[in-house]
């Protein structure tokens, strides 16, 4: 692995420190090019929300990030470690092994839109899972850390409640959680409020403005405009594969020059 | 005598369902811990099959495929009589009668509890692989997410999820394996179908001892039935699932219309 200590990079001239810096990346499925080379640098405690229509790589992007997919060119770092890689004696770049691969991830929050919690365990061992076989921490330590993450979404009443009896509004916020247990440098969320009812929306989101009020740093894959114009600190737009426009909510939102986005966004506002 | 062997012997036949004779009673024992010892090697053959099959390695997938289209593409019987007749025949490896742990084990049960293993192990690969292809892609995902290695998501979260899955199938299977002792007579092992079958030749009241023997079979695989249900619920109850309480004639009545009970399988 690369130093491991190194926290980010540190961009240059700025104060601020990188935690993502994807570099042309590109993804196909067989002929199919998905991601036509995708850049983006997310600073510490940044929002970044991805909008763009159905198809357009927004779920294939984020799962570039934690390398559920490799891509085919391009690099992505994440903290300061290039994911899905390591760099060889000759300071080549190789392919990283399983395990390190793991200790990457690890470092990465990754919150499914379908939640992804495991059926067979209570939402406290959801979330004492990592903490415990990843890190290997003690039950007795990784059982108080637990607790403590269930309360700050709103869930201490819910600790021992299997998935089937949790509303999807709770049983995405045991998945935010249970990343969160993890102590991530980064959270990924794939359109987590979209297999949710409408009336339980607004507890996920809470839990989500919150996390960037703490200084989180975030990518977002949501339709929820006016969350993410209060929430983002940039929102990106992607188009078939690209990136077409970035900028502030007001810019995107207010004041898009390109027509793409304000097709798409004709059609969500 | 041979009147007696014309008509049905009510006293013999009550006589030997009610105080079955000590040689009965072992035939029945080794029915019974041949079939569970053959089934728990071939759980755990059968999961590292299975493991096999999927793995990314193309050589292990090819030769876990050819194990299982190889046990599964040959008769129990004739795989018995190449495992204890045609090893020894050759040379190649002859069981030999041992003691273990201070019970002293035939050669031609040892030959029994491994053909059964192996065998049955083909068939639970299948059960285990379909077990672990039942479990939802996103759970393998969620667990890399935290930062398990494949490995790990495989042993804490997969394979754990898989077990709901397997248990019914497997249940089948092995009320099949119990039933399915009946053919290690071929090799001479002494269990209940042997014996009943000693018993018929030297009383000639084959109807008798044979419904006899009929009615315990069905009470091995009666009760396997019921440990089958105890355990599935308890399987669902560490999911969270509870089922309503329901009374026991209600729950035999519904255990009497499940085609398990009725012994479908797929060992002709
Ligand atoms: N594993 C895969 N194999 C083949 N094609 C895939 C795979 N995953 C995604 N694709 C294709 O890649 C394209 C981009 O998909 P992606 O899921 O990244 O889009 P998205 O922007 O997240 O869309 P949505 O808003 O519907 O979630 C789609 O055409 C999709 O069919
Ligand atoms: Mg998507």
């Amino acid at each position: 692995m690369t130093s491991s200590d190194s926290r980010g990079t540190r961009m240059e001239g700025g104060g601020a420190t990188l935690i993502v810096q994807a570099t042309e990346v590109r993804k196909s499925f067989g002929t199919q090019e998905v991601l036509k080379g995708v850049s983006l640098e997310v600073t510490r405690g940044e929002v970044v929300v991805l909008i763009g229509p159905s198809g357009s790589g927004k779920t294939t992007f984020l799962r570039c990030i934690n390398h559920f997919e490799k891509p085919n060119s391009g690099v992505v770092q994440v903290n300061g470690h290039l994911i899905g890689s390591k760099l060889d004696r000759n300071g080549r770049r190789v392919d990283a092994s399983a395990r390190e691969i793991a200790k990457q991830r690890a470092e990465i929050g990754f919150v499914f839109q379908h939640f992804n919690l495991f059926p067979n365990r209570t939402a406290l061992e959801n979330v004492m899972l990592g903490p415990v076989k990843v890190q290997k921490m003690s039950k007795d330590k990784a059982r108080t850390l637990a607790i403590d993450q269930l309360t700050k979404v709103g869930l201490s009443n819910k600790i021992d409640t299997y998935p089937a009896q949790l509303s999807g509004g709770q049983k995405q916020r045991v998945a935010i959680a249970r990343s969160l247990a993890m102590s991530p440098a980064l959270m990924l969320f794939d359109e987590p409020t979209s297999a949710l009812d409408p009336e339980v929306i607004g507890e996920v989101l809470t839990v989500i403005r919150d996390l960037a009020n703490d200084g989180m740093t975030m990518i977002v894959v949501s339709h929820e405009i006016g969350f993410a114009r209060e929430v983002a600190d940039r929102v990106a737009m992607f188009d078939d594969g690209q990136i077409v426009e970035i900028g502030t909510p007001r810019q995107v939102f207010d004041n898009p020059t390109q027509a793409r986005t304000k097709a798409f966004l004709s059609k969500v506002l | 005598m041979l009147t007696g062997a014309l008509q049905f012997n009510t006293s013999f036949f009550w006589h030997e369902l009610l105080r079955p004779s000590s040689g009965f009673l072992g035939g029945l024992g080794r029915t019974v811990y041949i079939s569970v010892i053959a089934q728990v090697i071939a759980v755990i053959i059968g999961l590292a099959v299975a493991l096999a099959r999927r793995s990314t390695l193309r050589i292990l997938r090819s030769v876990a495929g050819l194990y299982v289209w190889v046990l599964r593409g040959t008769p129990l019987l004739v795989q018995l009589v190449i495992v204890y007749d045609g090893l020894a025949a050759t040379d190649i490896y002859r069981f030999r009668d041992m003691t273990l742990l201070g019970i002293s084990i035939l050669a031609s049960v040892q030959a029994a509890i491994v053909t059964l293993a192996l065998n049955e192990s083909a068939y639970m690969s299948e059960i285990i692989r379909a077990g672990l292809a039942a479990v939802d892609v996103g759970q393998n995902e969620a667990a890399l997410s935290i930062g398990m290695t494949p490995a790990q998501s495989m042993r804490h979260v997969v394979v754990p999820q898989a077990i709901r899955f397997v248990i019914p199938p497997l249940g089948n299977d092995f009320n099949a394996m119990m039933k399915s002792t009946s053919v290690l007579s071929v090799i001479g092992v002494p269990e209940m179908f042997l014996i009943t079958q000693e018993i018929s030749s030297s009383t000639f009241h084959t109807f008798e001892i044979f419904l006899d023997a009929a009615l315990y079979y069905l009470a091995l695989t009666t009760i396997w039935t019921f440990i089958q249900a105890w355990l599935e619920a308890k399987v669902d109850r560490s999911w969270g699932i509870v089922r309503t309480k329901r009374s026991l004639l209600s729950s035999v009545r519904e255990r009497f219309q499940d085609p398990r009970t009725l012994g479908l399988s797929r060992r002709a």
